[in-house]
């Protein structure tokens, strides 16, 4: 049973002008699964380094439920890791490999073996156990080093640096419901870093979105897609990714070359009104008639839904086509659904008075 | 891919052939020549047939006697040289940074001993081991050690081993280095994950990814210490007695020093053959280990 809490933790490296990681204040609670989402190079891998010891922070404390760890090495935090590329000892049998996180800790024989059987069994590793794991595919050697990770039960958190990179998409999708389940199954707290916004949302219940070791949002997928906070996680999130336009605001309009968009609230303090509107394309869609005049450059069959890419002035926009909806070419209209609607200045969400 | 087959393309190959030809088979063959002729002086030789190498492989002859000295005094040389050269190498690769500014000097220091020409080498030890002037000597004595390179065996066997251990523990600290620095950071951090002890690290990481640096050690520094020639020759004159006698000083005693050309040239044949056969014998139970593992 824990919780991570991270205190304004923050890191550069040496010999480095740049924050690897911007002051940081996180609870990370027991038993829930979190994604740490974000483009190579933000941080992400320092965050996870720096809550299993690996890294130690140039600023800020870790405390696992209300304990200062931040000196602590590595092997005295109880923390399971799964690296990016797979590690295994070129030495050791499968079965020798999955039992040595559990030899090193002094735990008797007995009960390693069940619990090798146990993992093994988990990850279709049980053929292979005696074998020597140096001999495998670099698919089961990531197998083992996931069950290096999961076969230690009492562990604080789990940690996963992007573990499913060299994984064919096949299996990636069967192991990452894995996890899922052992997830489940044991009630962890685990931390999973990735670079692919399908796995983020798929495997945990709240994402942490990074971007240059700056956290921009931590919330829900659901949250992420319904309610992005910042234009990054915007675009970042969703395929394609949310409309961003750059408008002039007057209270509760947005003036977009020529036309006038209702806002559905009121942003009287916007300086100079320079501010930029978000809305996702599923939350706007295309009407023969009335709306915001558009031109329609292309009409894409997703088979699930239609896409269609229009114009409006020099902006590009995507929005649904309704079912039922046929669009011929050349003018439609644009309606936004206004409590999807949003407004960023300098990429942060701004409130508006809602009427 | 389909290769096409032509077999002019070994014309190719030819001038290599030429080559290898001028620089290795006839000088070779010279040797050849001499092992299985005698001669009684003006150049006048005669066959002998395998005569020479029956005297050399038989201990109860003069050769044969010398011979099994001291191939035996070169193969326990060679065996004492590597076991402390690698350990002591290996020890001192991990001991070694991995990284900053230190890396650089160090590396460069500890690589001087090889830069130095075999002849220096043992003239500065002579120098170095001297009773009367020389620091290393001096001070063994001073610490009233019974030490004399020159006229007391064990003095002198120690002394060409601690020179051969200044001498090329470095390669072997170098190339080690080399093959720790290309282990990944991850494997260390796993280990520290799956906390493993740092002799444990050792054994299930480092080592097994050192294996292909250090057979390729263990290959050289064999081959190197059998052949040893500068620094007994230069240091002890391969005595006292024949205390340090290796094969190659006995080789050129009996061919430069008596002359006995068709001895010299039976001896320095099979001298080659010895090292290539361990040469061998070492690179393939290596290589079949290292199989086995696979399997």
């Amino acid at each position: 049973m824990s919780r991570i809490t991270l205190e304004g933790i923050a890191h550069s490296y040496p010999r480095s002008a740049t924050m690897a990681l911007q002051p940081i204040d996180h609870v990370w609670e027991q038993g829930r699964a979190y994604a740490l989402l974000g483009p190579s190079g933000c941080g992400k891998t320092t965050l996870l380094n720096i809550i299993s010891g690996l890294i130690s922070p140039s600023q800020g404390r870790v405390l696992f439920d209300g304990r200062d760890v931040t000196q602590l090495p590595t092997e005295q935090r109880n923390i399971a890791q799964v690296f990016q590329f797979p590690v295994i000892y070129d030495t050791m049998t499968v079965a020798e490999n999955l039992a040595f996180p559990l030899k090193n800790r002094r735990m008797e024989r007995a009960a390693i073996k069940a619990r090798v059987a146990e993992i093994a069994d988990l990850l279709d590793l049980t053929n292979d156990l005696p074998r020597r794991a140096r001999a495998l595919t670099v698919e089961a050697k990531q197998k083992v080093s996931l069950g290096r990770g999961l076969v230690r039960a009492d562990v604080a958190a789990m940690l996963f640096d992007e573990p499913l990179t060299v994984i064919d998409p096949a299996l990636k999708w069967h192991l990452r419901s894995k996890l899922k389940a052992v997830h489940r199954a044991l009630d962890l707290l685990m931390i999973y870093v990735t670079h692919d916004q399908v796995e983020a949302l798929t495997f945990a219940d709240e994402v942490v979105v990074m971007k240059d070791g700056r956290v921009l949002q931590v919330a829900s997928p659901a949250q992420l897609f319904e309610r992005p906070e910042h234009t990054f996680v915007g675009y970042f999130i969703g395929s394609p990714g949310m409309n961003l336009i750059a408008a002039k605001i007057s209270d509760h309009v947005a003036h977009v070359s020529g036309h006038d968009i209702e806002l559905g609230a009121r942003y009287p303090k916007i300086k100079n009104g320079e501010a930029v509107i978000g809305f996702r394309p599923d939350f706007a869609s295309l009407v023969p008639e009335g709306g915001i005049p558009v031109q329609v450059r292309r009409v894409e069959d997703l088979g699930r839904r239609r896409l269609a890419r229009v114009a409006l002035g020099p902006h590009e926009i995507f929005a649904n086509v309704p079912e039922g909806v046929s669009i011929g070419g050349g003018q439609a209209g644009l309606t936004i659904q206004q409590d999807r609607l949003f407004v960023y200045v300098n990429d942060e969400l701004v409130l508006g008075d809602r009427r | 891919m389909e290769k096409p087959l032509n077999n002019r393309a070994w014309l190719m190959v030819a001038p290599v052939l030429v080559l290898v030809l001028f620089s290795a088979l006839l000088p070779m063959m010279t040797v050849v020549n001499y092992s299985v002729q005698d001669s009684l002086g003006q150049n006048q030789f005669f066959w002998n047939g395998d005569a020479w190498f029956r005297d050399l492989l038989n201990p109860s002859t003069e050769i044969g006697a010398r011979f099994s000295d001291a191939l035996l005094r070169n193969l326990s040389f060679s065996l004492v040289t590597l076991a402390l050269e690698v350990p002591l190498g290996i020890a001192i690769a991990l001991c070694l940074p991995r990284g900053g500014w230190a890396v650089g000097p160090l590396l460069v220091i500890i690589a001087l001993p090889m830069l130095i020409p075999w002849n220096v080498i043992g003239t500065m030890w002579q120098i170095f081991s001297r009773a009367d002037i020389g620091l290393f000597g001096a001070a063994l004595t001073g610490l009233g050690l019974h030490y004399n390179a020159t006229q007391n065996a064990i003095s002198a066997w120690c002394t060409i081993v601690v020179i051969d251990v200044w001498h090329w523990t470095p390669l072997i600290i170098l190339l080690t280095y080399a093959g720790l620095r290309a282990i990944p950071d991850a494997y260390y951090q796993a280990a520290r994950i799956d906390a493993a002890s740092r002799w444990a690290t050792f054994i299930n990481i480092e080592l097994p990814k050192l294996q292909k640096v250090l057979v390729i050690a263990v290959l050289l520094r064999f081959m190197q210490t059998f052949m040893i020639y500068t620094e007994p020759f230069v240091v002890t004159g391969g005595g006292p007695g024949s205390a340090t006698t290796f094969l190659s000083i006995d080789l050129v005693k009996i061919a430069l020093g008596q002359v006995d050309l068709g001895p010299a040239a039976a001896m320095s044949l099979v001298y080659n053959l010895i090292t290539l056969t361990i040469c061998w014998i070492f690179f393939t139970i290596m290589t079949q280990l290292d199989r086995r593992r696979y399997a």
